[in-house]
């Protein structure tokens, strides 16, 4: 794949320093986002998803969090040593974010072009009553009907998907290079579910943007991803494309997630009463266990799980963080290079 | 802009005829006002009571039947007009040497109304910045506010009215500083917790990721969504305050004699409780009229401030 990278992370590590000890939310994260294209990040409640979407921002609370990586390089440059001032231009100009909770990501008190045509007062210097305008122009771009009428309005008289079309039409108000949706779709019902992942892959298109989709459900990222990264307790544990995600997935737990997907007359073609489920629950990030992360859950554990797996490389699209891999690798003489670790990834860049 | 959105817009959940009925509920003829006003009318009489009270303390001179220091001691406790003895002349009664119980009133007003709002504009600006700074950054700028909040709050308001008015002087400046410092630690308490909450919203978040400083988000999006809270405990607290300085006049703190303040009134009155009960019972209806108005005031204002009753 020779696309051009807009944001590459290289080893995040985001810890938060608590009173009951140091939680380890992200553990060594190394991604791209090419451009134009979308990647999707897949993993369940607090395996550090939306942390590593807060940390690419700067926006993790300083104290009790700490951000540390080797790079996060935006277009070039190095976001962790901006300024403020230089990170908040990036902020909403660059880099769009939208939320889950369309119900709560509105201020209240203030109409919707009033809220839309606040970035766009800030970051492009428009005066208030060309900003008004543009804010029309961005609702119906959204696909949100009379809009003439809709600025003027509260976010309390919208529904819940006019509300979050809202929400998006103020995140591409300046058209940043990258949106960032964190679970975009979780709180709307599925019909709006759809067309608010069809808006976004048309504006997609439309504005050229790439985008970085923070979910948990399978469906939404197979939907609209290129590219697919599976966390687990702060790690990736696979990158996989979103072609082979459904069959060719390698790691325990992806496949694990997709086992537990309810597929419909599955009980009809299985005869399994029960969905499937990955037992146990997420190693606590306070204590992080030694060697796999994964492998108190994991139904093929085995001795050498015992030490920390790197990410070996399948393809240039597939990497897997499981010894499992690297033995079935060999086996099959499908990589000669066995490891591509997240030292190997640090020593790759060159040196500050 | 070349998007096909149309099959999307068609369905019912997204462009509901229900919504199209909000857009009037801007009230735009005469019965639509007076409906919003019926809606609103304990805040409008609050109004008009406090509207008749400014007016009062801006043109004294020219409505007071007379003179608030003139001595008539030949008309002394004379009781109100309606009163077999009253005269028409002192509608309100004269006090124990003959002044004109309601001249001394009306000339009390502007004095009440002074302290009340200054003191209050005093407690709001450092009560909602201590609020917001604690609430916004917790932590150890938290703690020291809340150590702070918790002092003042422990510490007896007589106290420290007595102690700063010893130091600085019995004078109206120094009873609305009484007042102020006292009176902040609640303002700050509500504001803080207040903060916190939304600081923790996802609109404060959305309003980080667009860029805006921390102080702008402080300002603009935080506190306008507290605004409500804050009007109704600001009125409470005009209330307090209008109260507060008839108590230190009332025990030689705060307003000294001759001039004419309510509490001050109220003070005098009293040792003539048994024989001229209208010293004691005017200055006291005063206040409490006062205080009434204002919280009606407050919370009409509450309601219009809240977008979510604003509508209907």
């Amino acid at each position: 794949m020779a696309e051009e990278k807009l944001l590459s992370i290289r080893n995040l590590k985001t810890r938060f320093f608590t009173p009951e000890g140091v939680v380890k939310a992200v553990n060594g994260v190394s991604f791209n986002v090419p451009k134009g294209k979308t990647l999707g990040v897949l993993g369940e409640s607090g395996c550090g998803k939306s942390v590593t979407a807060m940390s690419i921002l700067r926006l993790v609370p300083d104290p009790p969090g700490k951000i540390s990586a080797d790079a996060i390089t935006f277009e070039g440059r190095d976001l962790l040593s901006l300024s403020p001032a230089d990170i908040r231009k990036i902020r909403g100009n660059d880099i769009g974010m939208i939320f889950q909770e369309p119900m709560t990501s509105l201020n209240p008190v203030y109409t919707i072009g009033n809220q839309i045509s606040e970035a766009l007062i800030l970051h492009r210097g428009l005066n208030n009553s060309d900003a008004l305008d543009m804010a029309i122009e961005q609702l119906k771009l959204v696909g949100i009907p009379a809009p003439e009428k809709r600025v003027r309005e509260y976010p309390h008289q919208l529904s819940g998907g006019m509300r979050q079309r809202a929400m998006i039409a103020m995140a591409i108000s300046c058209r940043p290079q990258l949106l960032i949706a964190d679970e975009p779709t979780t709180a709307l019902d599925v019909t709006i579910q759809a067309q608010i992942l069809d808006l976004m892959l048309e504006l997609q298109e439309t504005l050229g943007m790439a985008m970085m989709m923070i979910t948990h459900d399978l469906g939404v990222i197979s939907e609209v991803s290129d590219d697919i990264v599976v966390m687990y307790a702060g790690q990736v544990v696979e990158s996989i494309s979103v072609n082979t995600l459904f069959g060719g997935a390698k790691h325990p737990y992806t496949k694990g997630l997709l086992a537990s997907n309810p597929v419909m007359g599955r009980k009809f073609k299985t005869g399994k009463k029960r969905l499937n489920e990955i037992v146990g629950s997420v190693p606590s990030l306070i204590s992080l266990p030694s060697g796999c992360l994964f492998k108190d859950r994991c139904p093929i554990a085995f001795e050498k799980c015992k030490q920390r797996p790197p990410l070996f490389t399948i393809d240039k699209a597939h990497q897997v963080r499981c010894w499992k891999v690297e033995a079935k690798a060999v086996d099959d003489g499908l990589i000669e290079s066995v490891c591509n670790t997240d030292t190997d990834d640090a020593s790759n860049r060159p040196a500050e | 802009m070349g998007l096909n959105n149309t099959d999307k817009n068609l369905l019912p959940e997204e462009s509901s005829p229900l919504n199209a009925q909000q857009d009037n509920a801007i009230p735009t003829s005469v019965s639509k006002i007076m409906r919003k006003l019926w809606q609103l009318r304990m805040g409008v009489i609050g109004g008009l009571v406090i509207m008749a009270l400014v007016v009062v303390a801006l043109f004294t001179p020219y409505l007071a039947p007379g003179d608030p220091y003139a001595q008539v001691p030949k008309h002394r406790l004379s009781p109100p007009a309606w009163e077999e003895g009253g005269r028409m002349e002192n509608l309100l009664g004269t006090d124990h040497v003959g002044r004109d119980l309601l001249t001394r009133i009306m000339y009390g007003t502007r004095i009440s109304l002074f302290v009340g709002l200054s003191a209050v504009i005093l407690e709001v600006f450092m009560g909602v910045l201590l609020g917001l700074l604690a609430g916004y950054y917790g932590g150890k700028t938290d703690s020291i506010i809340s150590f702070l909040v918790n002092v003042m709050l422990g510490f007896p308001f007589i106290l420290l009215a007595m102690s700063l008015v010893a130091v600085l002087g019995a004078s109206l400046q120094n009873i609305i500083i009484a007042l102020g410092l006292t009176g902040w630690p609640v303002f700050t308490r509500v504001i803080r917790i207040e903060t916190m909450r939304l600081r923790e919203s996802e609109f404060v978040l959305a309003a980080k990721t667009q860029g805006f400083k921390t102080i702008r988000i402080l300002t603009v999006h935080i506190l306008p969504n507290i605004l409500p809270t804050l009007t109704v405990l600001a009125s409470v607290e005009v209330a307090r305050a209008i109260i507060m300085e008839s108590l230190l006049s009332f025990l030689g703190l705060g307003i000294q004699p001759p001039t004419p303040s309510w509490g001050l009134l109220l003070a005098e009155g009293r040792n003539y409780m048994f024989m001229a009960w209208w010293l004691a019972t005017f200055p006291g209806l005063a206040i409490f009229l006062a205080a009434l108005g204002i919280n009606l005031l407050g919370d009409a204002l509450r309601d219009l401030t809240d977008p979510h009753l604003r509508k209907s």
